[in-house]
């Protein structure tokens, strides 16, 4: 089944003058068609500004479209009284962990959800247990959140998601604001929720090395879709990902470097192991000639 | 430093005063602050200043930790003492030196003032060391429920306060850190006449403003991604319900009360 | 010698039950001219380290000496140092709160009591030095992109005129794209004017490809101090303590123990293609 299915979502901002008057129109989607079945991992990377926000606010009906239609778990955005069904089934975590908690404990904080929802308390209990645990926060469950560290918080805004049941989760650049081990920690609790929980996961990032294990890859630039693929599809065109202001992971740009060069080597090496055996190919491929 | 007020904060410690139902504690700090103008002898200090430690010693919260948050409020302590101090006429002039007069009655006043008002601000913050503030939330909306009737959003405004309260701590660090980086640029908070100084302030407050507007619309919009409409429909994690202890805690109230007016009625005026 | 640390401890909160020692016998020279990298993971003390170099904070114990004076003297003219070490917080772009971005850039040299002419100089010029084009120069700071406001925010610190320049992960938030384009730009800066800088980062990547020294914190000591190729040598005890060394540093030990024989010493990707096209160079020749 399709999770999300958007059909030439087209969105424009208009900005107006102090008297009112139209100045500008600005598309920051334009044209945007993308679907994503449910239980996948897809990453959409993008540069500041193309429009990858822009997307996310709307599988989450905080922005409706300008044009086209867009479909979430089979629910129209543009339906009013299904937005917070849309909401329900498609849970959305922010950039900054802070400004995303409610409450001044851990599990009161992962309640509010459930609450919204109307849960009977028993099963907010129930639920609370579940989805801390599933995040690896439980033990910390009375706690205070100012006392976490970045990547703790940010886990404790994923758990207050998992709480509402969705079946889909959609991060906005949940690692931007963090040290690298608190990014690690919040890709392995995604890519386990992923896994274990057979949530379908759209994580939006600027970071490349984050992407390498997604089922598939869509680029956006100037809020369009520029490419699609899977991360090795994605990853051998190092060119045109860096026209489009971004970046490849270390090992992948230097097998790139040094195929320019006229190694043997195959496009979209995206891991140390899969560029270590391509290497010994070269060493062994040398000996046979 | 600035992060050092602790008035308003969340000190978990799991004790009984913990776990009481929080409209007792409204309800408990509202008889306390009532308390306050029913005496006005030392007897009466004497037992709501060891009402007020035995209650603090009940919720494990350490007494540092409680009298730290004076240190915010100190001028205003200041103040009130000495406004007391030197305007309040009397018989027993000690001292007279110009328009400074000091009287027995003024230092009594004085004294009994700035006591009433450390009672006052520890005991009252106490409800906020023990208390979460969805609990607190929780705890007015319950008792005002009954003024929703006159259409009086109860829920919203309870609401308001519980998030007020989860970012003070927050703002707080960020007012630090703002002050720090325009120092870094050569801003000079401490030195200059009232006016430079007040001038100095706007290098701070609009950062300080955008980044709470900034911090407002996220949270905004974080709450009704997860679903937040207002009160109507709502249930809750932590419903209240009145427990044993809670008795309890009421019947000591009476008893406080009662020893209260009973010592500033019957035992001699000190 | 622009700034030495002798023996610096700092603590939090002495005689309370949350006192920590955030730096313990910090020793540490910064000559003129260099650029250095500062790793640690948060909470090892490089915050703390910092901002004892511009007197935000006052050691515990020990002294900072900037250009052989104490700063922690009592007629230490504390203003001069902020304008001579210019210090750049993580999101820098949330301190601006003029009207326009050169009356913003302004802030800083106006601080200082300068006359109007070099103020507005020094706000050009710096501006000039981020890549920031006059257009801009009358729009709100609040309207720009958020890769401008930082650059408008990095001209306030060096409209100061700083000698060093320590920038607290500059590139925090940005796409790859800007990323690249603010070290480049510091780079740039570091070269031409010759001003020592200092950055602190998480990106093990950026500071082998921009800095001649890293000095690594863990838990307010100075865990390695050295080129990157000597620290990075140590990417086994680095990851102990939570970080780890740039990943062509990691293929390249993976080559070593595949019996490819090329040295471990690179930290970038272009240090490792010349050493790997090197190798197959040879491995071609013998055949």
């Amino acid at each position: 089944m399709r999770m999300i299915d958007a059909k030439n979502l087209v969105f424009e901002y208009i900005r107006r003058d102090e008297e009112g008057n139209v100045e500008a129109i600005n598309r920051a989607l334009d044209e945007v068609t993308l679907d994503v079945s449910e239980g996948d991992f897809v990453a959409i990377l993008g540069h500041n500004g193309s429009g990858k926000s822009t997307m996310a606010k709307h599988i989450n009906a905080i922005l409706i479209p300008s044009e086209g239609t867009l479909y979430v778990n089979g629910f129209d955005t543009k339906d009013e009284e299904k937005i917070w069904d849309i909401r329900q089934s498609a849970g959305m975590v922010f950039q900054n962990p802070d400004n995303q908690i409610i409450a001044t404990v851990v599990e009161e904080d992962v309640g509010f959800g459930p609450e919204n929802l109307g849960v009977p308390t028993e099963e907010i209990w129930q639920r609370v247990e579940e989805s801390l645990k599933a995040v690896g926060m439980y033990e910390y469950r009375s706690h205070s959140p100012n006392k976490l560290s970045g990547g703790q918080k940010q886990r404790v805004a994923i758990a207050g998601i998992m709480a509402m049941r969705p079946k889909c989760i959609i991060l906005d650049e949940p690692t931007a604001m963090l040290d690298p081990n608190g990014r690690k920690e919040v890709i392995k609790t995604i890519r386990d929720l992923n896994k274990k929980e057979k949530v379908t996961v759209l994580l939006i990032t600027h970071y490349m090395d984050e992407v390498i294990h997604a089922d598939k890859v869509i680029v956006m630039d100037s809020g369009k879709v520029v490419m699609q693929g899977t991360p090795r599809e994605i990853f051998s065109q190092v060119d045109k990902l860096k026209r489009y202001r971004l970046d490849v992971p270390q090992v992948t740009e230097l097998a790139y470097e040094l195929k320019k060069q006229g190694m043997p080597l195959p496009d979209g090496i995206l891991t140390r192991e899969e560029f270590v055996e391509a290497m010994m190919e070269v060493r062994n491929g040398a000996f046979t000639r | 430093m600035i992060r050092d007020i602790t008035i308003g904060q969340y000190y978990p410690s799991g004790s009984i005063i913990h776990r009481l139902d929080p409209r007792v504690k409204l309800i408990g700090t509202i008889v306390y602050i009532v308390s306050m103008f029913l005496f006005d002898t030392f007897w009466g200090y004497l037992v709501t200043g060891l009402f007020l430690f035995g209650v603090i010693k009940a919720s494990k919260v350490p007494l540092k930790y409680i009298v730290k948050g004076l240190k915010s409020v100190i001028i205003l302590l200041l103040f009130t003492v000495s406004f007391n101090l030197f305007l309040t006429p009397g018989e027993h002039v000690l001292v007279h030196f110009g328009f400074i007069i000091i009287t027995t009655e003024g230092i009594r006043f004085a004294i009994f003032m700035g006591l009433r008002l450390v009672l006052l601000i520890l005991g009252s913050s106490l409800m906020t060391f023990t208390t979460t503030p969805n609990e607190l939330t929780d705890g007015i909306e319950r008792l005002l429920g009954f003024l929703k009737v006159l259409h009086v959003p109860v829920h919203e405004v309870a609401m308001m306060m519980s998030i007020a309260l989860r970012f003070i701590p927050i703002l707080l660090e960020e007012t630090d850190k703002i002050m720090k980086a325009q120092q870094a640029r050569g801003a000079d908070f401490e030195t200059g006449s009232l006016i430079k100084r007040a001038k100095a302030m706007v290098p701070i407050l609009v950062p300080l403003f955008i980044s709470a507007f900034r911090r407002a619309g996220d949270l905004a919009m974080a709450m009704e991604a997860r679903c937040y409409r207002g009160g109507k429909g709502r249930t809750k994690m932590k419903p209240l319900k009145y427990k044993p202890k809670d008795a309890v805690a009421f019947c000591v109230y009476v008893v406080y009360i009662v020893t209260i007016l009973g010592v500033d009625r019957y035992l001699p005026m000190i | 010698m622009a700034l030495l640390l002798d023996n610096v401890s700092y603590v939090y909160g002495g005689g309370t039950a949350y006192e920590k020692q955030a730096l313990k016998n910090i020793n540490l020279e910064i000559p003129d001219g260099r650029f250095i990298g500062l790793i640690g993971h948060t909470g090892s003390g490089k915050s703390t380290l910092i901002q004892h170099l511009n007197g935000l904070m006052k050691p515990s114990n020990g002294t900072v000496y900037f250009n052989g004076a104490d700063i922690g003297a009592e007629n230490f003219h504390k203003k001069e140092l902020r304008s001579k070490v210019g210090l750049v917080f993580q999101y820098p772009e949330h301190q601006l709160f003029e009207t326009t971005v050169l009356k913003d850039v302004q802030f800083g040299p106006k601080n200082l009591d300068l006359p109007q002419l070099e103020v507005d100089l020094r706000a050009y010029d710096a501006l000039k030095m981020v890549g920031i084009t006059d257009d801009l120069y009358d729009a709100s700071p609040f309207e720009l992109s958020g890769g401008q406001k930082r650059r408008v925010a990095i001209a306030g610190v060096l409209a100061m005129k700083p000698e060093v320049l320590i920038l607290d992960e500059p590139t925090a938030g940005l796409d790859p794209m800007g990323r690249d384009e603010i070290l480049d730009q510091i780079e740039k800066i570091h070269k031409e004017r010759k001003i020592t800088v200092i950055l602190v980062s998480h990106s093990m990547e950026d500071v082998a490809k921009y800095v001649d020294r890293i000095i690594v914190m863990n838990k307010g000591e100075i865990a390695y101090d050295g080129t990157p190729k000597t620290v990075f040598s140590h990417y086994k005890e680095l990851e102990k303590i939570g970080l780890a060394a740039p990943s062509v540093t990691y293929v390249m030990h993976d080559l070593n123990q595949m019996r490819i024989p090329v040295s471990t010493d690179a930290t970038t990707v272009e240090e490792a293609k010349l050493e790997i096209l090197d190798w197959w160079q040879q491995e071609r020749i013998i055949r």
